[in-house]
């Protein structure tokens, strides 16, 4: 029976068996950590060290080579990917941020705004492979042809619920006072949206572009459908265009050894890009927090 | 309840029989009072008691949330501004107000200044200037910012926000200055200079102020009106108010005996 | 001449404010409704999806009837097709994710609120986060190329001669060795999701009151039983929420597992097995997809795998805006 003295003292049995529970649960999760960070590590890793062996100048100057053709590049792809891309981010700015004004500004416990903040953060999550059938469905089966546009369109569809997101809740962030200053000198509700609050939200915004920008970058299954690819270098966004994810899909499930080595070094630009956004993005952030 | 011992003085706002609702909770009943032009209003009285309230309805800011209300009479100059025809952003370029909190928006100084006044008039650069510096100086601050105009509004202390927030309200030449608690975030040097500033003010702009401290509002006001729980307990002029109150509440509340 | 000088005298305003404020009136509706439209946008872009989906896969429901979602089938010379095999791969895959990655995403949440050392935490944060950030492209290719090799060599051979000779769970761990399969595609399906639970745990950790902690370590307990005891159950809504968030992602996942899965239309008991997810059966055939048939079978697929990513992340975001409304914060 365990004693008051023993319990105190730290001697009792059930003290005991309490303290090693607690050095295992401890314990246990400092490995999860350590796990977590391997992976990473090891991730990263073999991605340098194989992406690395396939950086060359060539990469950046040579389109992609035929099945089994030696040398060659990604040039083709990389334009294709900053087209893509770029366009995205063009396109889903504006149509994210005014949507988020609405929802954060007008729109605000509205039954309306509740139901389209729900349906944007399921968007958020949902499989981008499943947009990249619905865009193939009403742009590219009913167009003819694969296209760069299409691309673009289901980018956008994956890019501007994170934009919207983001934006509405750097917004309800701003506080109330700085919204009524500007009303109180008899500014109508627009100039206060634009001029004043979503100013002050300006760097958290941003980061939510950011953001989107590095998810979009990253995506093969949407792409699979819409802008399939170009072995050959084109600008032309009305055809299939070449684009970095797509050709990493292609070259790496190839048996050609060439083709899987210039998958890994497609590989690493991309995480580099990512990473690089994502960080960029985080730094943006925490200097207007400071100031 | 309106005695006040008038002398010929003018009102510039005229309260009558205002109710006030925050959706079925009643925070104002049956105000009725006046507020004399280029004079100082004081609102005192406990937390929750309606000051601010009522100051919100001068210029009514509640109307940017649905859910509050207000019946009832206010006339700025004979215009009732309850009214539905009552255009809400020319009330707000006549009716100026600076809250609790410093609130400098996001751009430089001089922009600050100029964001109001732009609403509403065409100056050339010029013309701009001269506004500013007029702000400006009248707010007391004009020494000290004269050399950055060009830098954020944030990168002010405290006191300075306050003060380049009220030089905003001036800008625009407003009739009405309304100060919500102004110096309840600042530290007693800039209390002292921004209660120097009221004064001054009253001698070309109306000013209502609502404060939780009965000192400052012994003060700088000329009136002084008491409130408790939504009503209107007694007003007058600042004097009679604090050495010799008509309603005991308001001797209760003044003595420190409840509050 | 400001637009007060003239309310003293009449209390009407000149005419050129007066076509301010008009202007002003005109601004703000069109304002307002074009960010309407654009908010809009984004149900109809859902609602699109549905119905899209739904039309180009009506063929094939209409072939198949509602037997399209047991038969295990998939003949693409004589166009029969059965959804069950991509159905039990996706779930499968997704389950042992789970499995695997929370419990590591809670020792994770644990850690990063409890135990590790102030100045490490933000780091050791942002590192989780990066994790998230890697497009799931390299996953797939880590796992095709590093770790299916290795694991082929040296795991799986451990895990048959171990759980292998289990009586009834053996079954799952027997079979060719070939390293690509339902158990790699988990896995890395697992590394994957791993981030996005820790995060959300972390952050639902975060919002306990540290009051109610320090009543807790007031009383003696320790570390584990405080996280155990208090925090956990106190933030139960959330982890739940965010663990059927990560289930929705990895239910979704196309690219990590395509690499891996071994793509056989095979239904087997085994882990080791190769088979086939809904999403990677699109990826693989989509583009080679001949008779109408064969496109419309894919479309159902991908209707079936929305309509379940639908419902579980809809269930992860009631529950999240439970614990929200009564921690009173938003995560």
């Amino acid at each position: 029976m365990n004693t008051v003295a023993q319990h105190l003292q730290g001697t009792s049995p059930l003290y005991k068996k309490r303290v090693r529970q607690n050095s295992i649960g401890l314990t246990l999760s400092m490995s999860a950590m350590g796990i977590g960070l391997f992976a990473l590590i090891w991730i990263l890793g073999v991605l340098l060290w194989k992406g690395f062996a396939a950086i060359d100048l060539n990469m950046f100057l040579e389109s992609t080579p035929a099945p089994g053709t030696p040398g060659g590049g990604l040039a083709n792809a990389i334009v294709g990917s900053f087209l893509l891309v770029g366009l995205c981010a063009l396109i889903s700015t504006p149509v994210g941020i005014l949507a988020g004004i609405y929802l954060a500004e007008y729109g605000k416990v509205s039954k309306f705004a509740g139901l389209t903040r729900f349906v944007t953060d399921i968007m958020l999550s949902a499989p981008s492979i499943v947009i990249g059938l619905f865009v193939y469905a009403i742009a590219v089966a009913t167009v003819g042809n694969f296209s760069g546009w299409a691309g673009t369109l289901a980018l956008s569809l994956i890019a501007v619920p994170v934009v919207v997101r983001t934006t509405e809740n750097m917004l309800n962030l701003v506080p109330t006072p700085l919204r009524e200053a500007a009303a109180a000198l008899g500014a109508p509700k627009w100039k206060v949206s634009l001029s004043v609050v979503l100013r002050a939200a300006k760097s958290g915004v941003i980061t939510g572009i950011l953001l989107a920008v590095a998810r979009v970058s990253g995506e093969t299954a949407p792409l699979l459908f819409t802008a399939l690819n170009n072995q050959f270098f084109s600008m032309d966004m009305g055809a299939p265009i070449a684009n970095l994810p797509v050709v990493i899909f292609q070259f790496a499930m190839s048996p050609y050894e060439d083709w899987v080595s210039l998958a890994w070094g497609g590989a690493l630009l991309i995480t580099f890009s990512v990473l690089a956004l994502n960080i960029l993005a985080r730094v943006v952030f925490r200097e207007k927090v400071q100031a | 309840m309106s005695e006040m011992e008038m002398t010929n003085l003018k009102n510039a706002i005229e309260v009558r029989n205002l109710n006030f609702y925050y959706g079925k909770f009643q925070g104002l009943k049956s105000v009725n009072l006046n507020i004399a032009e280029n004079k100082v209003t004081a609102f005192i009285g406990p937390s929750g008691c309606g000051k601010s309230t009522l100051l919100r309805t001068f210029n009514r800011m509640y109307s940017l949330y649905p859910g509050q209300r207000a019946e009832g009479e206010i006339n700025l100059y004979g215009q009732n501004v309850l009214g539905p025809k009552q255009d809400l952003n020319l009330l707000r370029a006549q009716v100026g107000m600076v809250f609790q909190k410093p609130t400098p928006f996001p751009m430089s100084i001089y922009d600050n200044i100029a964001f109001g006044v732009r609403l509403y008039e065409n100056l050339n650069r010029a013309e701009m200037d001269e506004r500013v510096e007029w702000a400006l100086t009248k707010a007391a601050i004009w020494g000290e910012v004269k050399d950055k105009l060009g830098q954020s509004g944030l990168s002010l202390s405290g006191g300075q926000q306050q003060r380049l927030c009220i030089a905003r309200t001036v800008a625009v030449k407003p009739k009405v200055i309304l100060l919500d608690e102004p110096t309840s975030a600042l530290d007693p040097i800039s209390t002292a200079k921004v209660e120097e500033l009221v004064h001054e003010l009253k001698t070309d702009y109306t000013v209502a102020i609502v404060t939780h401290n009965m000192q400052q509002a012994a003060r700088v006001s000329d009136f002084t009106a008491y409130m408790y729980l939504g009503e209107l307990v007694e007003f007058g002029k600042t004097d009679e108010i604090f050495i010799k109150p008509k309603k005991k509440e308001t001797e209760d509340y003044i003595t420190g005996r409840f509050g | 001449m400001s637009p007060t000088d003239t309310l003293s005298s009449s209390g009407e305003v000149s005419p050129q404010v007066a076509q301010i404020i008009r202007k002003q009136r005109l601004q703000d509706f069109v304002f307002e409704h074009t960010t309407q439209f654009f908010a809009f946008f984004v149900l109809a872009a859902l609602l699109g999806i549905l119905i899209s989906l739904a039309v180009a896969a009506w063929p094939t429901l209409k072939e198949f009837g509602p037997a399209f979602l047991w038969t295990v089938e998939w003949d693409v010379v004589d166009d029969k097709y059965g959804a069950a095999i991509a159905i039990f791969g996706t779930v499968v895959s997704s389950l042992i994710a789970l499995l695997i990655a929370v419990p590591l995403s809670f020792g994770i949440a644990l850690f990063l609120t409890e135990t590790c050392p102030v100045w490490l935490r933000r780091p050791l944060g942002v590192a989780v986060e990066l994790l998230a950030g890697v497009p799931s492209i390299i996953y797939g290719m880590f796992g095709l190329f590093i770790f299916a090799p290795l694991f082929a060599e040296y795991a799986q051979p451990f895990l048959a001669a171990t759980l292998g000779q289990i009586p009834v769970i053996g079954v799952l761990f027997s079979g060719s060795m070939i390293g690509l399969g339902m158990l790699t595609a988990g896995l890395i399906l697992a590394i994957m999701v791993l981030p996005f639970i820790a995060s959300v745990m972390r952050d639902v950790f975060d919002i306990v009151p540290p009051i109610l902690k320090e009543s807790a370590y007031g009383l003696g307990c320790t570390t584990w039983e405080v996280v155990t005891k208090v925090v956990l159950p106190y933030s139960k809504t959330g982890v739940i929420g965010g663990i059927m968030l990560g289930l929705g992602r990895a239910l979704g996942e196309t690219m990590a597992v395509t690499f891996v899965i071994g793509n056989a239309h095979k239904l087997s008991a085994s882990l080791f097995a190769p088979g086939n997810s809904i999403a990677s059966t699109l990826a693989n055939e989509f583009a080679e997809a001949s008779s109408d048939l064969h496109i419309s079978t894919l479309f159902a697929l991908g209707f079936i795998l929305f309509v379940i990513t639908f419902l579980v992340l809809s269930a992860a975001k009631l529950l999240l805006m439970k614990m929200e409304k009564s921690a009173g914060t938003k995560t």
